[in-house]
């Protein structure tokens, strides 16, 4: 299991720091003590031969990293569920720092509330003035309640679509970043018209001129995925998932038995490359071995090539061909 | 159940109706037990009252093509799409035998019946959702009919009537059951713009994915009493909130309370509340 595989992962990576710590000392008090000449030739000798010892085990533990992570390059659908969902996954605010400069957030539905649960605004992408926005989830517990765990109640889908709403005025490419469990399932989010909110976002998002594309970074799921997702283009993280709900509520529907998420996992079909088979999925981005909680660096560099091609491909499109594109792919499922 | 369920399919299931199936149960076939209250009245005093039990004022589902029968003018209406079947586009386990035992059970090819017809003379296309097939789920074959029927109506330029009911996506068809939403809620938008009239009457059980896009996108809203309206199940939330959700929680008249339904219209009314809205529409 890569919970497994990752917890072991993590136990060489902090022995494997430790080490090259120590072996960074020793190799520094070496040169100190070959320049001043102050140990004795035994104890320089003792001192390379402890370098040695360090750089070996160094090398072992290094080639049992290699070997463990080997054995996560083909993962199960409910391992990537589990990658999907890692606290330590980066996150839309990792996404804004990573790929974007000079962001304005803009907050607020501006009928009734601010859901935190929905963080966005404006920015630029090599340049280009776009509206970015996506769910966000955070990574401490302290911060996944205080943002819902990325849930919106239908002031986040307002929020949204006054955002997207914006962007279509003043021509600006529209980009979201999907990660979440689904939309809220709380009282007050029915009583203010949780299925309205979304209703809305469908209807409206289908008809912008500008590029829409979403990124599906972690879980996507159910229509509150879809709220902030009717795109030109849908691309995915390599262990990103895409459903109609999740795993452990696919099971309880269909056999009243949440515990058996991960054989629904398997036959719900969610991961990027089923998705992609599927033809709903334009582009897999790759991820580190592992998972995107690994490298982030790789993760942005992987996503802003293709961000930028696909975005500069949509930008050649004219108003109306924008419109008719995003309209085509939604026509043709089913 | 099941003598329930075949009462109220009229008119594909009107032979079944003397074919047994009730006496199966025990029950003369001249009668009907109401759901909710349990009490029993003949069958025809039940017809008269269009499957609203005469004791209790339960609304009983009454299927698509009876529904139909109810509203259009009578002989003017003709099915789009008729034989459309539903797909298996993820070809998930048993899902084909179940189907076909939904299809043998309602006489129906799929959750979504499609028509033209005319109401009070008024040329419109209608779309019923039959909670008896698979909940009237959303299947990629619903999206497709209720997408085509959208369609038609934009073409040519006739007012939308879309009776919804379902328990939300389609499990067995995954992210196609998904996508329906985009599909259909782009489909309205763009009649929306044409002009056209688009009533959306909401009925017992109108929830999920349904909710979240054609259902609540309409010119008017309406909505049969009693009906239970949400996206998320009072399951889901009462597990969420941990708490027990308020009488009446989610239900039409609730909705009428917090905003979000213009008028809830009596089964018997329904025909001539359709017509004066048509009417008053009209340019």
């Amino acid at each position: 299991m890569i919970k497994e595989i990752l917890e072991e992962v993590e136990d060489l990576d902090t022995k494997i720091k430790t080490l090259e710590r120590k072996a960074m000392k020793e190799s520094s008090e070496l040169t100190m003590a070959a320049d001043t000449l102050e140990d004795s030739f035994d104890e320089i000798n003792e001192e390379m031969e402890t370098l040695d010892e360090y750089n070996s085990r160094l090398d072992r533990l290094k080639e049992m990293r290699r070997y463990a992570l080997e054995s996560a390059v083909h993962l199960a659908p409910d391992e990537k569920v589990f990658l999907a969902r890692h606290m330590q996954r980066p996150h839309i605010d990792d996404f804004i720092n990573g790929l974007f400069t000079d962001f304005f957030e803009q907050k607020g539905d501006h009928l009734y509330d601010e859901d935190l649960s929905i963080y966005g605004g404006i920015a630029r992408f090599h340049g280009i003035p776009v509206t970015v926005l996506g769910h966000r989830k955070g990574h401490t517990m302290e911060d996944n309640m205080k943002y819902n765990f990325g849930m919106p109640c239908p002031e986040g889908y307002r929020k949204a679509l006054r955002l997207m709403n914006a962007a279509e005025k003043f021509g600006r490419p529209i980009i979201t970043f999907i990660d979440t469990p689904g939309a809220y399932p709380g009282l007050e989010a029915e009583e203010h018209g949780q299925g309205e909110a979304i209703a809305q976002n469908l209807a409206k998002m289908s008809q912008f001129h500008v590029p829409v594309i979403a990124v599906v970074t972690g879980e996507g799921s159910s229509g509150g995925a879809l709220a902030i997702g009717v795109a030109n283009r849908i691309l995915m993280l390599e262990n990103a998932v895409y459903s109609i709900l999740s795993p452990e509520g696919f099971a309880s529907i269909l056999w009243k038995d949440a515990e058996r998420h991960k054989e629904a996992a398997k036959l719900m079909k969610l991961t990027a490359d089923d998705l992609y088979d599927a033809g709903v999925c334009d582009e897999v981005i790759g991820e580190p071995v592992g998972g995107a909680q690994r490298d982030y660096d790789e993760v942005m560099h992987n996503l802003d090539g293709v961000l930028y091609r696909h975005l500069k491909e949509l930008m050649k499109l004219s108003p109306s061909g924008c419109k008719h594109d995003r309209q085509k792919k939604y026509r043709m499922i089913g | 159940m099941s003598a329930l369920i075949d009462a109220v399919s009229f008119p594909a299931r009107a032979k079944r109706d003397q074919s047994g199936l009730n006496l199966k149960n025990g029950e003369s076939p001249d009668f009907i037990t109401c759901k909710a209250c349990n009490r029993r009245a003949l069958r025809t005093i039940w017809k008269d009252n269009y499957y609203v039990c005469p004791e209790c004022g339960h609304y009983s589902s009454i299927g698509a093509i009876y529904r139909m029968s109810l509203i259009f003018d009578p002989g003017t209406f003709k099915e789009l799409n008729k034989g459309m079947k539903a797909k298996d586009p993820m070809k998930f386990p048993e899902y084909e035998q179940k189907v076909a035992k939904q299809r043998e059970k309602t006489g129906l090819e799929e959750a979504a019946v499609t028509a033209v017809g005319r109401i009070g003379g008024n040329k419109v296309v209608c779309v019923v959702l039959d909670s008896r097939f698979f909940m009237g789920s959303m299947s990629s074959t619903v999206g497709e009919k209720v997408t085509r029927a959208i369609e038609v109506a934009t073409r040519k330029k006739l007012p939308l009537i879309i009776f919804s009911a379902s328990g939300g996506a389609r499990m067995q068809e995954g992210i196609f059951s998904l996508m329906q939403m985009a599909k259909t809620s782009a489909a309205i938008e763009e009649f929306n713009k044409s002009g056209g009239l688009y009533i959306s009457y909401l009925t017992h059980p109108t929830t999920g994915g349904v909710t979240a896009s054609f259902a609540s996108l309409g010119d008017i809203t309406l909505a049969e009493p009693g009906a239970l309206v949400g996206f998320a199940g009072p399951r889901v939330i009462e597990q969420t909130i941990h708490k027990k959700l308020p009488a009446g929680f989610q239900r039409s008249e609730y909705l009428e309370a917090h905003g979000f339904v213009d008028k809830i219209v009596e089964r018997k009314d329904m025909r001539e509340t359709l017509i004066k809205l048509i009417e008053l529409h009209k340019k």
